[in-house]
């Protein structure tokens, strides 16, 4: 058993990447990721790992790219104005069936946006983000020991479906300390006939590409990384279930906001509501059949997002608009109060 | 005996250049400074998105095919990863010198261990020849009609130059290809660039100045003498930084 320490979110990241058999880190500062980037310039000389700090984002998710396709595990983090410029090499790094993690603790936007916590790139990170048809596997903590568990959970899918994974968390999970046991994992390496490591004269060359110019090929490979999208979507969907046996309303959030919401549930159950709780761990795979399910049971559901309402979508999607949906959202950095989840649990309530 | 033969760092790939340009030669160059050291097996290429987009399917190394100027990055990922691989990226000049001036510099001030092959034909090839960050003052592309009016697109930029005003790089030459003597020089200073490597001295550049007959509406023959009238006078050819040449002269006057 590893010991229970206080760690800040970002901190926990780190550690728990190192832990998983991460020794390679590209980064570039931004706040409020950057305690990751620290952390990792600390640690990484100590134990014969790499940090870098690059010369930017755009640079930084190409070292990511040249080392995942030398088949070594590999991260780099950034916030959102960060990540939209790490969007060329992401879909390069899928476009090219390389396992990478990507960290992006959320702040406000568009554009420069603000420094405070905010879910508003919940498309970017769930849609594609970048150009060309690709998903991500996308994984939403919602706690200072989540960060960890999930970091160790992100490079083993990495690995097994070769695919680029996003943690999405945001401000508040990266700077909120908290007790945090880091577990150690036993990290079983991955064959990886594919990488580029040198023939050594036994093997025909490995070529780590996207480009393929005949579209009948091109279309191929996007058929065959939509196979393997579907089993991701059959095998991999993750999120938590609370109060939900026999609710009558139900609110879906995730990360931070999924914690307020808790409260707000816990709250209305005292007042005679019988409300529950999805909460969705991945994001992409959506937990839709999860919530189509919850769409025969309850009488309708509540949206919480630190966003204008993106997630939102995909629940009406899931819900096959049988139910209606309410929106409970702060944006630009906000955060909103379990009694504003409430209010609105009761404005669902009174429909 | 066997007098000539194709270099075996080369595949059988037949190569898809223009008539006359002179990306065969250069890759002959690269694969023969490869053969000659022995090192294909532990060797990683990394191509440019350019004319030489598909070099991977021509050298019989690992090869890794990189974004538009990110490849100095994506070898970076590769070196640090596998410090005792030797690692190169085959660049065009809109790829090093215009979208990827960054990811050149950094590379370059950090002495990154790895082989730049930077190919300058002052155009872009691939895309049907529009203007380069090196197209010369004047000259005619698909985007200067009216030839480059650097009171509007600025001067072409000598990388050479202007990367040996750094601390970092071991060793900077410019070269070129037009004929015989050049060719040979050439092959020397790619070589030294993969030796510099395979004895851990540091970021090594060779600018190989080139043609585009296609793009510059020349024959291949009126490209190769284009580059002794117009280019070379412009991009001198010589070693620009050679850091232990340095060191050892430094020692000799002490």
């Amino acid at each position: 058993m590893a010991e229970k320490v206080l760690m800040k979110g970002n901190e926990a990241i780190a550690e728990a990447a190192i832990k998983a058999g991460c020794r390679h880190y590209f980064g570039y500062p931004i706040t409020p990721q950057t305690e990751i980037a620290a952390y990792m310039a600390k640690r990484m000389p100590k134990i014969g790992g790499t940090f870098l700090q690059a010369e930017s984002e755009v640079a930084a998710i190409n070292m990511v790219y040249g080392v995942a396709g030398a088949g070594f595990r590999v991260m780099t983090s950034s916030s959102s104005p960060g990540v939209s410029l790490k969007q060329e090499g992401i879909s390069y790094i899928a476009g090219a069936d390389l396992p990478a993690l990507i960290v992006n603790v959320q702040r406000g936007g568009p554009g420069l946006g603000g420094i405070q916590p905010s879910q508003s790139d919940y498309f970017q990170a769930t849609k594609g983000g970048g150009h060309g048809d690709y998903h991500l596997i996308v994984l939403a903590p919602a706690s200072v020991q989540e960060m960890a568990d999930l970091t160790g959970k992100a490079f083993d899918l990495a690995d097994k479906y070769r695919c680029p994974t996003m943690l999405l968390a945001d401000g508040t999970l990266g700077q909120m300390m908290e007790p945090v046991e880091i577990p150690d994992v036993e990290v079983t390496p991955v064959e990886k006939p594919w990488a580029v490591n040198g023939t050594k004269g036994k093997r025909a060359h490995n070529i780590v590409n996207s480009l393929y110019l005949k579209p009948d090929q091109l279309e191929k490979t996007n058929f065959e990384r939509f196979e393997k999208y579907k089993q991701i979507e059959e095998n991999e969907v993750m999120y938590e279930s609370f109060m939900m046996e026999d609710a009558e309303y139900c609110v879906v959030a995730f990360g931070i906001a999924a914690r307020i919401s808790k409260n707000a549930v816990v709250a209305a159950r005292k007042n005679g509501i019988k409300v529950g709780l999805i909460r969705p761990i991945t994001l992409w795979p959506f937990p839709t059949e999860v919530i189509a399910k919850a769409a025969e049971q309850v009488k309708g559901f509540v949206s919480v997002e630190l966003s204008m309402g993106q997630m939102i979508e995909d629940v009406r999607l899931a819900s096959g608009c049988k139910k209606p949906v309410l929106l409970c959202n702060r944006a630009g950095g906000m955060i909103m109060s379990p009694e504003e989840v409430l209010a609105k649990i009761d404005e669902l309530a009174a429909l | 005996m066997i007098v000539f033969e194709k270099p075996k760092a080369l595949t059988d790939a037949p190569l898809h250049y223009c008539p006359g340009c002179t990306h065969g030669i250069i890759h002959r160059l690269v694969a023969e400074a490869i053969d000659e050291l022995g090192i294909e097996g532990i060797t990683v290429g990394v191509a440019p998105v350019g004319c030489s987009v598909m070099a991977y399917d021509y050298f019989a190394c690992d090869m890794v095919e990189a974004a538009h100027g990110r490849a100095p990055a994506v070898a970076t990922g590769l070196k640090r990863c596998m410090p005792e691989n030797i690692i190169f990226t085959y660049q065009g000049d809109g790829d090093l010198a215009s979208i990827g001036m960054a990811e050149t510099v950094h590379a370059a001030t950090r002495n990154e261990n790895i082989t730049i092959i930077f190919v300058n034909n002052a155009i872009y090839g691939m895309t049907g020849g529009q203007m380069a960050p090196t197209s010369l003052p004047g000259q005619v592309t698909q985007t200067s009609p009216y030839g480059r009016d650097v009171t509007v697109a600025g001067y072409p930029i000598r990388v050479s130059e202007m990367l040996s005003t750094l601390e970092g790089p071991e060793y900077i030459e410019r070269v070129a290809v037009n004929n015989v003597k050049n060719v040979r020089n050439a092959k020397k200073a790619i070589l030294k660039a993969f030796k510099n490597q395979v004895e851990g001295k540091g970021f090594s550049l060779i600018e190989v100045v080139s043609t585009c007959p296609t793009n510059w509406g020349m024959t291949p023959s009126q490209a190769l003498e284009w580059v002794d009238t117009n280019m070379i006078p412009y991009y001198p050819l010589g070693v620009y930084k050679d850091k232990t040449a340095a060191a050892a002269e430094a020692a000799k006057e002490e």
